[in-house]
């Protein structure tokens, strides 16, 4: 049927249909990447027009440079304790992520994700937002509960969603919520956030609050309605948001050309939308730190929303469900042409002589200790499996704000139902 | 006030008692919507609290969504009930869950206005009865109001309510009476809907189904436009029936169908939507379930049918007085 119409007399078309430059098995090169030299871009005031975003959109603004030194106009000019804060955040993330995998892989809960390679982009913004700044955020931006503060105990809590889970084990590991540390319920459903985010900076912006909203998506999950949708609002109405894509490289397996990177940059997205576009190291804690404060800053003067393209790379799987040597080069990680982003910073603290290599050791060894001490704090609570944690009527509660009959009856079958089995579980007192 | 003024004048109700209701959708603000629910509303509460949003649906839920998590009470209109699928996901994975999945730390109390049904010649794109897909979800809630009245009271109690609630308005009976079917013109029609709609505030609580008259001779459950068609028939055929317009399908008014059904021992039940996994399958099984030793008959189902809404035929798929007629009859028979 399909090749009766093809016409003899002009070429027949194909499919493209991409492919990434490496699969398992292959050497990686790298040297197609594009890394302008740091220092070099330029720092437009943050009333600029959108439109003439263009270079900033397609470049990648750099700020550390291969000798760790702080260059150009995007040096945020951090002090050296906010830089070691930072720096603490980020290997205490790191620390984290490698306990909670590990509690996965001994099945003390069902799931886990890291954000290996990644933890500048949720730490270094934390740092640059006010706190009480709202942020929605996706499954990989842990740091930001990190840095506010939020208790790790607390996090594995959920993550083992035991007895002293804030969620009462109703969301999956790492789907955290904070109303209080300005952090959205995570969705496991892609760029959902990402109207709401725009929706939340926009009450904000019509009650005349001065709070701003950010959020955090995949380059995968551009591809989603949501997204779009959402840049709309957000030019349209000029809401006082960032709008951060984290560009992995990886949605689970496929490469980010599946996203549309082979024809352009992510930040280039929000250059058609009439939004400000930044392309910047995600590896380079301090570009993070200075794009999200331009960003910020452009927010709160009501100049409208940013989107940040953090060009980085998932070191490690998709999740504890994932296994990447099935689908990309062993070599990939480590060949990543912009380094380990807690490397970078240690790197730089050190070259202004604000660091060394004993106080790092020590400060890894004091945060290991501090989520070993943690994980045993929350294993108190229970572990995922180890029967229940919570009470079984809870299963009901907060479908609605008040229950409704039908779900009073299924609540009382649920009960004699567990009357007739003799199942030790727990009910609400 | 006919039902579109009610529904107008719930929001203005709301929108002076309450500064955090705002009211998003598109064409709803200058212009003050296509049907002209939310008129006057954009020159009385300012740009900011009443406005025009792009047009993608999607975005109007989610960023609703975001608001209601800010604290505000927002109003969105889809305007038409078929262009809803592109929010089914906001609606349903993200504004139903929120409050369960956040343990409460945040809500989305939205009420989505919305026109639904047929008999407009609307065409598949401008008369589906989407209620069945909502009432499957947990976490929304549904409301169908079937007059002026209900309408307003209903629609305040939705903008209050802390969870998300759709509503759906059946715009065939929008500008009042409804009097014709191309089956059977049905002379007593014009007297429905009706009624007086007061000025100010009044509330009709959610899961509170109404009586629209009282009968022995069988139960019939019916929401929406359908309450008068339903109406009319019966008067028409002069049958003893007890008429239930059930005005929230969830939460449900069990009560209220179980105890007329046990009185009357017949049961029917009567939608626009299409009939497969139809909310009807739903109210059947109910009746079925708890009142089946009182039953005489089966349960009886009159609904759309399992197609596409139809436009030049549309008056073919509308349920009318005689496949309602031609149900009693089989209903009654025994």
């Amino acid at each position: 049927m399909t090749a009766d119409a093809v016409r003899p007399n002009l070429p027949p078309l194909s499919l493209h249909v991409p492919e990434p430059r490496f699969r398992p098995g292959d050497a990686v090169d790298f040297a197609d990447v594009e890394v302008p030299p740091a220092g070099a871009q330029p720092r437009p005031d943050t009333a600029a027009e959108a439109a003439s975003f263009h270079e900033l959109a397609y470049t990648l603004v750099r700020v550390l440079d291969e000798e760790g030194r702080a260059v150009g106009p995007w040096n945020p000019k951090l002090d050296p304790d906010t830089l070691r804060k930072m720096l603490r955040d980020m290997a205490l993330v790191r620390a984290f992520d490698e306990r909670m995998f590990r509690a996965q892989r001994q099945g003390k809960t069902s799931f886990y994700m890291k954000c290996t390679g990644e933890e500048a982009v949720a730490i270094a913004a934390a740092h640059a937002l006010a706190s009480d700044d709202m942020c929605f955020p996706s499954y990989r931006q842990q740091g930001l509960l990190i840095t506010r503060g939020y208790s790790l105990v607390q996090m594995m809590n959920q993550i083992y969603s035991n007895k002293g889970d804030d969620l009462q084990g109703k969301q999956l590991p790492i789907m955290y919520s904070s109303r209080e540390k300005g952090f959205f319920s995570i969705s496991g459903n892609l760029a959902t956030q990402y109207p709401q985010a725009v929706g939340w900076a926009m009450a904000s912006a019509a009650k005349g609050d001065t709070r701003i909203a950010a959020t955090w998506c995949g380059e995968g999950s551009t591809a989603e309605g949501d997204f779009h949708s959402a840049m709309t609002f957000a030019t349209v109405y000029k809401a006082p948001v960032i709008l951060n894509v984290v560009n992995n490289q990886w949605a689970i397996s496929s490469f980010s050309g599946f996203a549309g990177a082979e024809a352009t940059t992510f930040a280039a997205r929000a250059l058609g939308y009439g939004i400000a576009g930044l392309r910047i190291d995600g590896n380079d804690a301090l570009a993070v730190y200075a794009a999200t404060q331009w960003a910020a800053e452009r927010a709160r003067t009501n100049q409208g929303p940013t989107l940040i393209e953090h060009f980085t790379y998932r070191a490690e799987g998709h999740s504890t469900s994932d296994d990447p040597s099935q689908y990309r080069s062993a070599g990939e990680p480590t060949a990543w042409p912009l380094g380990d982003p807690i490397a970078r910073l240690k790197q730089h603290l050190i070259a202004l002589g604000e660091w060394d290599e004993e106080r790092h050791a020590e400060q890894d060894r004091e945060l290991a200790e501090m989520v070993k001490a943690a994980q045993k704090e929350a294993e108190k609570n229970g572990i995922l499996g180890h029967g229940l944690h919570q009470p079984l009527d809870s299963l009901f509660d907060g479908v609605f704000e008040e229950m409704p009959w039908h779900l009073k009856e299924q609540q009382q079958m649920m009960i004699a139902e567990e009357e007739a089995s003799g199942r030790p579980w727990a009910r609400k007192k | 006030m006919n039902m579109i003024q009610a529904i107008n004048s719930a929001m203005d109700v709301m929108m002076d008692r309450d500064p955090s209701v705002i009211v998003m959708g598109e064409d709803v603000g200058y212009f003050g919507g296509v049907f002209r629910a939310t008129a006057g509303l954009q020159a009385k509460y300012g740009k900011t609290r009443v406005f025009d949003t792009p047009i993608t649906e999607c975005g109007i839920i989610g960023v609703a969504i975001g608001m209601g998590a800010y604290g505000l009470r927002p109003v969105p209109e889809i305007q038409f009930a078929d262009y809803i699928y592109p929010a089914l996901d906001q609606l349903v994975s993200e504004a139903a869950r929120l409050r369960y999945r956040s343990a409460g730390q945040f809500t989305a109390p939205l009420t989505v206005r919305s026109p639904f049904g047929g008999g407009i010649f609307g065409g598949q794109t401008h008369s589906q009865s989407p209620e069945g897909i909502f009432t499957h979800v947990s976490g929304v809630k549904t409301v169908i109001p079937s007059t002026p009245y209900d309408a307003k009271g209903l629609l305040i109690a939705a903008i209050e309510d802390n969870d998300p609630v759709i509503f759906f308005e059946p715009k065939r009976i929008y500008n009042g009476p409804f009097n014709g079917h191309w089956d059977r013109p049905a002379e007593n029609w014009s007297k429905h809907p009706g009624g007086e709609v007061p000025e100010g505030y009044y509330r009709i609580d959610l899961g509170k189904a109404a009586i629209v008259r009282p009968g022995e001779a069988l139960t019939i459950l019916a929401y929406g436009t359908m309450v008068h068609v339903v109406q009319a028939t019966v008067e028409e055929l002069g049958i003893d029936a007890e008429i239930i317009d059930l005005r929230t399908l969830v939460p449900l008014d069990i009560e209220t169908i179980e105890e007329s059904v046990r009185k009357t021992g017949r049961c029917m039940v009567v939608h626009e939507a299409t009939r497969t996994s139809g909310f009807g399958a739903e109210l059947a099984s109910l009746v079925q379930e708890r009142c089946f030793y009182h039953l005489e008959a089966p349960v009886e189902r009159v609904t759309g049918f399992d197609t596409p809404y139809p436009h030049s035929l549309e008056w073919a798929y509308f349920p009318g007085p005689v496949r309602i007629g031609q149900a009693l009859k089989k209903i009654l028979k025994d």
